[in-house]
């Protein structure tokens, strides 16, 4: 035991250096949680190409497997999924080019990046309910 | 005084070997992303409710066809290199952030290879 326990002694020690301040040292402002949905929004919509492949896949299958998978995309669960979906591509967008602006040194004031925060989250709500009004007219 | 040579010097890459590439990368496909998923939109929600035979046809249109290959080829290349950047940032064993490393690139290169097939036969007229 005297040799695990002597790794597990420097291990402790290396864990007790000081470490520089993290995220819950700092108030959550509108722009932090709006950085952190936006790397969320980006992991789902990784996870989501695999819908996106599916449908694409299902349409040169043919007749009956397309109808299949366009029954689940159609269910209640389904449109759940391309509902949070559809909003996670706007936030994700709309975050994106946030980015251009700030790489362009521009918006980038505490003020500015506050409002545009707030913009994306009322951006990618209002994009995403404009999106599926489009969709159910023109059905 | 370094103990590098003149060339690594200049060369300015450090370590890593790598240097602005993949924010470069990341940047041009997230460009090209925002015309791309605009049109990606506009496809589906138009083919909302259509049957098989309308979708197949409209796949058959060279342009949707071409629009969608772009589509899926820039932004599976933009998650694989954020996905990159989210297993840098949080998995942080050796073994661990490799082999998810190595299973990003796997994913998404499956992905879109079974996308970009299942267009083509569409495209190619199935």
């Amino acid at each position: 035991m005297s040799s695990t326990s002597s790794s597990a002694t420097s291990g402790q020690a290396r864990k007790e250096r000081p470490l520089s301040p993290h995220l819950s040292i700092y108030k959550l402002i509108p722009n932090m949680i709006a950085s952190i949905m936006h790397r969320i929004t980006g992991v789902a919509l990784y996870f989501g190409t695999v819908l996106v492949a599916w449908w694409l896949i299902a349409a040169a299958a043919g007749p009956a497997y397309f109808d299949y998978v366009n029954g689940f995309f159609g269910s209640l669960f389904g449109m759940l999924i391309l509902l949070g979906y559809t909003w996670a591509l706007m936030h994700h967008l709309l975050g994106g080019l946030r980015h251009f602006a700030w790489d362009a040194s521009k918006l980038i004031s505490k003020q500015m990046s506050t409002k545009l925060a707030y913009a994306t989250f009322i951006g990618s709500g209002a994009l995403t309910l404009l999106v599926w009004l489009i969709a159910m007219l023109v059905r | 005084m370094s103990i590098k040579t003149p060339f690594k010097r200049v060369e300015g890459l450090g370590s890593a070997k790598d240097g602005t590439e993949h924010f470069w990368r990341q940047r041009l496909t997230a460009l090209a992303n925002v015309p791309l998923i605009i049109a990606f939109v506009w496809i589906v929600v138009s083919l909302n409710g259509e049957d098989h035979a309308t979708v197949a046809a409209t796949f058959a249109n060279p342009f949707v066809a071409v629009v969608m290959l772009l589509v899926i080829v820039s932004a599976l290349y933009h998650a694989k290199l954020g996905m990159q950047v989210v297993i840098e940032d949080y998995i942080h064993g050796e073994l661990a952030k490799y082999a998810l490393l190595v299973a990003n690139i796997f994913f998404t290169f499956g992905i879109a290879v079974l996308a970009v097939f299942a267009i083509l036969k569409m495209g190619f007229g199935s």
